[in-house]
């Protein structure tokens, strides 16, 4: 470990625009194995845009993604998934009609040699991951809307585990969650990083993920203001660089750090 | 309010002393895992039965009576499982009647036209040639229409309501607006009556065949959850499954069985193979009507098809949640595809069975069999919202549509009266599966 890895991901100059919009202006942002980065700003700031080209759900106009040092060519969520990104989005986890089980393997259910659906091995394992991340999980047979919210979010990280994903995606965990809930998520986020998994926290609010993340990168108007290491910067600071974009001296900036006349 | 107060101290009260007490009806229907909805459905259905019965002065419950509506509810009922599919998925089909218009009339050409002058007159083949055209073209259509709603983005109402023009329209074209009859003898056969019927003994070695297929299902789910040492239904609830559905099974075969051959037909059989003419007359039972076989075939493949295949996981999960359906990596535009795709194959065994049925092809088959058919999908328990439906309940709700019918074509009521009711029941109907579902949350 005394050299430094190659980052797990690197996004290169990003841009994507909506309409006309510069939703996200040459933005780069990377992530190394086993480390937590979360990624800052107001609605509006353009993260969980830039979030969602990683994950497949858009596609870019400039830019280049690297996983592991190599151009990864993703289109859709499908090509994401190959590459072992997996996304836990703020609201649209679930399909709350159907159980727990049919939402962990949505999209890549385990079928029998008939080609039928092989449910009970399914909700086998299911009841073995969620035992392991929340042992309190029971209401395995009741579609994903009857759950509270903390559950259906652990349903939805229990989706990302089951996989094995290398680079995990949260955009805003712990935005539906109470107070209990969401210690649970930082657990488990840690639990995650132990394992050599690389994360992005996705927030507007920095007070749920300072102390979770090693580094913070922060955007305002569809650029990266700059980002910074958390031992070396304060909330304080970072709070000037989401509201005014006024870079610290701890940090490094971006393209949309403040001009200093 | 009292009752409800009560019930609930005292299963409160029962934790503590065993589960001897409590609600012994809700204990039955969870150790069952009976669907309360649906059993709901099936009062309903009786009601309307009884009623009749009770209002035609015993007309409504005969096998004659039971076995013809069977064979009319066939062609709504086949439509309505796709339907169900359809609906599910937030989207609609209003040219359900105009492609059962379009391609009964295609066969009907088919089989009275052109395969004749080709093959000979009633040759063994036509009817299956006609029929796999029908299906061909019905999926055909179905594919253009789905590809234009997944993939060019307009609603499938439009896309829809443009088909039921289009194919209606179409159907006239074919013929200029003639009826095409006479069907082809074996073609024929698919419409039901006395010869599209299978007899006592076959009916009976379908229904035990049912059975067998019953119990199988039941003790192959209860091995599974064993292996996996999955919760499991009491013993005696899983008794009282099979015997409640093997009852139901052979009672209807034996209904079924209890309406025999007219007797202008039994005796012009008896004399073409030299049975002396009985005193008190012959009695050959019909049997399940062909028809109604087809139909429950589609409807158990149906179910097979949205309850174990990921296709079918796939079209509640994008009724649920287009978005989280999409990001977890599903072709949702496919998948939308193909819905439409079967839904056309479906109207195509619909249009067989009942231009079968009719012994001829007209441009108005089918008109008006669009709001049947929702209607029929949303009395069994579709939600409009999407992501929740049966294909067991839309076939249900079919049912009741035509009982209702039929029972006002028994009472003699007008046919514009019969409109307004079936008009009112849908619109209650729908009402009280909201109350439902409000409580139930």
């Amino acid at each position: 470990m005394t050299e430094p890895t190659n980052p797990l991901v690197e996004m290169k100059n990003i841009s994507i625009s909506f309409g006309g919009i510069h939703a996200v202006e040459n933005a780069s942002v990377d992530l190394f194995p086993g480390e937590v980065v979360a990624l800052l700003g107001h609605n509006g700031a353009g993260k969980s845009t830039l979030i969602k080209i990683l994950s497949g759900a858009y596609k870019r106009d400039a830019g280049d993604i690297l996983i592991n040092g190599e151009q990864a060519d993703i289109r859709n969520p499908r090509d994401a998934k190959k590459f072992g990104i997996e996304t836990i989005y703020q609201t649209l986890a679930v399909a709350d009609n159907v159980d727990a089980a049919a939402n962990l393997y949505l999209g890549r259910e385990l079928q029998t040699k008939w080609g039928t659906l092989d449910d009970v091995a399914m909700e086998a394992n299911t009841r073995e991951v969620m035992g392991r991340l929340n042992p309190n999980f029971k209401r395995f047979k009741e579609p994903v809307k009857a759950l509270s919210g903390g559950q259906r979010q652990s349903v939805a990280i229990a989706r990302a585990i089951l996989f094995d994903a290398r680079i995990l995606i949260m955009d805003e965990p712990t935005a539906a969650l109470g107070p209990q809930e969401t210690a649970q998520v930082g657990d488990l986020i840690k639990q995650l990083k132990r394992e050599g998994i690389g994360i992005f926290l996705i927030s507007h609010d920095i007070h749920d993920v300072f102390d979770l993340a090693d580094r913070v990168f922060v955007m305002k108007n569809g650029k990266v203001v700059g980002h910074a290491r958390t031992e070396d910067v304060t909330k304080d600071e970072v709070l000037g660089m989401i509201i005014l974009g006024k870079v610290p001296p701890g940090a490094t900036p971006g393209p949309g750090a403040m001009k200093v006349a | 309010m009292a009752d409800t107060m009560q019930t609930t101290t005292k299963s409160t009260t029962s934790v503590g002393t065993g589960q001897a007490e409590g609600n012994l009806l809700s204990r039955f229907f969870r150790a069952t895992e009976i669907d309360t909805r649906m059993l709901g459905m099936i009062g309903a259905l009786l009601i309307i039965w009884v009623g009749f019965h009770i209002l035609t002065g015993g007309l409504f419950l005969t096998p004659r009576n039971l076995w013809n509506l069977s064979v009319q509810t066939a062609s709504v009922a086949v439509m309505a499982t796709g339907m169900v599919l359809v609906i599910v998925t937030r989207n609609i089909d209003l040219s359900v009647g105009s492609i059962l218009g379009f391609t009964g009339m295609i066969m009907g050409v088919l089989q009275a036209r052109l395969l004749p002058e080709m093959l000979g007159f009633n040759h063994p083949a036509i009817w299956l040639i006609t029929l796999c055209a029908g299906l061909l073209i019905g999926g055909l259509i179905g594919t253009l229409h789905g590809a234009i709603i997944a993939f060019l983005s307009v609603p499938s109402f439009i896309v829809t309501l443009g088909g039921l023009l289009v194919w209606r329209g179409a159907t006239w074209f074919v013929t200029s607006g003639q009826t095409v009859a006479p069907m082809d003898a074996n073609f024929r056969l698919m419409g039901g009556g006395t010869e599209g019927s299978i007899g006592a003994t076959w009916s009976w070695i379908v229904g035990i065949l049912a059975c067998l297929a019953i119990v199988a299902a039941i003790i192959n789910a209860r091995r599974q959850r064993k292996r996996f040492h999955f919760p499991r239904r009491p013993v005696w609830a899983e008794y009282v499954l099979v015997a409640l559905g093997c009852a139901i099974v052979l009672g209807a075969v034996w209904i079924a069985n209890q309406y025999y051959w007219p007797v202008n037909i039994a005796r012009r059989y008896a004399e073409a193979n030299n049975i002396a003419w009985p005193e008190g007359g012959l009695f050959i039972s019909q049997g399940i009507a062909v028809p109604v076989l087809m139909a429950i075939a589609v409807g158990i493949v149906m179910t097979f098809i949205a309850t174990r295949l990921r296709f079918g996981r796939y079209v509640f999960a994008i009724g649920g949640n287009p978005e989280a359906a999409e990001l977890a990596g599903i072709k949702t535009r496919w998948v939308t595809v193909k819905i439409f795709a079967l839904m056309g194959v479906l109207c195509a065994i619909a249009a067989a069975i009942s231009t079968a049925r009719l012994n001829a092809a007209t441009n108005a088959q089918g008109e008006l069999d669009e709001l049947y058919t929702i209607a029929a999908a949303v009395i069994g328990g579709t939600s409009l919202a999407g992501g929740m439906g049966s294909i067991a309940g839309a076939m249900l709700g079919a049912l009741v549509m035509q009982s209702l019918q039929s029972g006002m074509v028994l009472l003699g009521i007008d046919t514009p009266f019969q409109r307004i009711v079936v008009g009112m029941v849908l619109v209650v109907a729908v009402w009280l599966d909201t109350v439902y579902r409000a409580k139930a949350k």
